[in-house]
């Protein structure tokens, strides 16, 4: 057994406490422990992911005790996958955040952080149904506390809604888990797939229901028309740097569709047949409509962002709803794409939105501190989102349409119109707040020199590096993820690895 | 005994959705604590209604009563407990900054 695959787990866990407990005056310290145990995690998912791509799925069975009986945590080329992007992820927003300050407007975020982290982890490691809904519930946690950081009334506000949604979220979850259980007798992934295929058919209506409101629950985390209400006005009153980090959190509602729904309930299996796909595929392009249309119409710069959040959560869920390998791998190209590029906007976001002491898109023009670096990238974000060449968004949106052939008329015109609504939202933005900006400055109002932030952008740089890396190597990339789509369909080696010592109980 | 478990969760469920549609973050935080009630007696049905048998093994045992919903509602129990501890702080919160309790945004500071 190898004990590193719970090391993402167990060390946020760790620090996490040490942080709040022993260093909780000494935000140096904090800082220094927080971006120590960072790096840890990079170094650490950098290892896991080379041990994953060779070899079949590994499983660590907790307390020894073997897989339906014990809860396993299980590290497959996905799983491995998803553990390293946000590693990398949170490095840079915890990067930005010191860069910044923003750590220093309340308490507690380093240890929030990795206790968000701690709970992301846990989501992608875990083969255990009940424990994905613990998991979900720490970074949840988590997330309660970094949203409401630095505090204010219009924060605390929009951070009551989200608790309320995400509470009633954990409350449906809780229903469709025991009518799971009530079903099939189990909540071990992998042996949930074995009964599944073996249901008698009486029980199958039941077990439509559990999948459904399962799908729902999933669909809340990832922002899916009609479930979508809690992430605009979150995501723009969250801080930058922890909207940024919530850039992969949406990520997990689409990880655990493509996880529960591709082992467990597979298109071929008689008591749910296509349902899940019949049901995804409207609402994703129905979040790709929503989610463009409010970057159109949005009036802050951070709300715009939250809207093409939703956009891409669209394309995602649209390529995901085919359940088959090639779009699930154009699915899981598009996931690491856009958890980058959102995050990019956010921070630009929060850079813009700090230097000009608001984002509003609408009233008054006014210049700014470092107009010209931060246009750049706005510039850069926006042509990732938007899906124009020549960055990843082109290569990812081509992968899903490429594999989306079966119904070429809707789901094309669907995602190129949005595409073009999301350039249009993001030109006029572009426009009124760098350009216009630009063309009304008397010289004796002359925006002051701020300070630089040189960290701050070095983070920023490091993701929009992220993003060229990803596009340049598409092409290994894709083919990675091809083999890694492979397996997920290909269900006996999941199956066989977790279930290898049933025999034992 | 199945009449009155059902019909429990049923009430439950239903005045906990009717409180949490209110505007007021008070009924809204009771009407997510009612319904948190409600799924974890669901949670216990789901492992079928078994009244004065042993959950874990003994010789003198006729049958059992299956024990993992009662862990499942007990580490439920305890999740919803500590998540409605933070939601009554922070609308708490938003209240003493916004000097109301109502649970919607404002539409012009929304902007």
């Amino acid at each position: 057994m190898n004990h590193w695959i719970i090391a993402p787990i167990v060390l946020p866990a760790m620090v996490a406490p040490l942080i709040v407990l022993a260093m909780r005056h000494d935000l140096m310290l904090q800082r220094v422990f927080g971006l120590a145990s960072s790096v840890a995690m990079v170094v650490l998912s950098g290892a896991l992911l080379w041990s994953a791509s060779f070899g079949p799925p590994q499983v660590y069975f907790l307390g020894d005790w073997p897989a339906p009986f014990g809860i396993v945590l299980v590290l497959d080329r996905l799983a491995a996958l998803m553990v390293a992007l946000t590693s990398v992820l949170a490095l840079v927003v915890q990067l930005y955040a010191i860069g910044t300050g923003w750590d220093a407007r309340g308490k507690h975020f380093h240890a929030l952080f990795l206790f968000q982290v701690m709970g992301l982890n846990g989501a992608f490691l875990t083969g255990d149904a009940f424990n994905l809904f613990v998991f979900f519930e720490v970074l949840l946690i988590a997330s309660y506390g970094l949203m409401i950081h630095g505090g204010g009334g219009q924060r605390l506000r929009a951070g009551v809604q989200y608790v309320a949604f995400n509470l009633i979220g954990s409350t449906l979850f809780l229903f469709a888990l025991a009518t799971v259980y009530a079903v099939t007798g189990t909540l071990n992934m992998a042996d949930l797939a074995v009964r599944v295929a073996e249901l008698p058919p009486g029980d199958a209506a039941l077990l439509r229901v559990a999948g459904v409101l399962m799908l729902m629950v999933f669909a809340i985390k990832g922002a899916l028309v009609p479930l979508q209400f809690w992430l605009p006005g979150t995501y723009a009153n969250a801080p930058g740097p922890v909207a940024a980090l919530f850039a992969v959190m949406t990520k997990v509602g689409a990880y655990a569709v493509i996880r529960v729904y591709a082992l467990a309930f597979p298109t071929d299996t008689p008591a749910t047949g296509t349902l899940f796909a019949d049901l995804l595929l409207p609402a994703a392009l129905v979040t790709i409509a929503v989610g463009s249309v409010g970057v159109l119409g949005a009036a802050t710069l951070a709300r715009q962002a939250a809207f093409a959040g939703i956009a891409s959560m669209g394309v995602l869920f649209a390529a995901v709803a085919a359940f088959e390998p090639q779009a699930t791998s154009a699915a899981l190209y598009y996931l690491i794409h856009s958890t980058l590029a959102g995050a990019v906007l956010f921070l630009v976001v929060d850079l813009v939105t700090d230097r000009r002491g608001n984002g509003a898109l609408r009233g008054p023009t006014m210049p700014f501190a470092q107009s010209g670096l931060l246009a750049a990238l706005f510039l850069g974000a926006a042509v990732a989102l938007a899906g124009t060449p020549p960055l990843s968004g082109f290569i990812g949106k081509l992968l899903v349409l490429d594999a989306l052939r079966a119904d070429l008329t809707l789901v094309w015109s669907v995602i190129l119109g949005g595409s073009f609504l999301m350039i249009l939202g993001f030109a006029r933005a572009g426009s009124h707040v760098f350009w216009k900006s630009q063309a009304t400055v008397p010289d004796d109002q002359a925006p002051e020199a701020q300070r630089p932030e040189p960290l701050a952008f070095a983070a920023v740089f490091a993701l929009m590096a992220g993003l060229v890396v990803l596009t340049v190597l598409g092409g290994p990339v894709s083919a990675w993820l091809d083999t890694t789509a492979q397996g997920l369909h290909d269900r006996d080696a999941y199956i066989g690895a977790v279930m290898a010592r049933a025999g034992e109980g | 005994m199945e009449v009155l478990v059902a019909s429990a969760i049923g009430v439950m469920t239903a005045s906990g959705i009717y409180l949490m549609l209110r505007m007021r973050t008070f009924p809204v935080i009771v009407g997510l604590s009612m319904l948190s009630y409600a799924v974890n007696v669901f949670l216990f049905a789901s492992g079928r209604l078994a009244v004065g048998m042993a959950p874990i093994i003994d010789k003198a045992a006729v049958g059992y009563a299956d024990p993992l919903p009662q862990a499942l509602a007990l580490t439920a129990i305890v999740i919803s407990f500590g998540m409605t501890a933070v939601i009554v702080m922070m609308a708490l919160g938003a209240y003493l900054h916004g000097g109301d309790d109502h649970v919607d945004m404002d539409a012009e500071e929304d902007r």
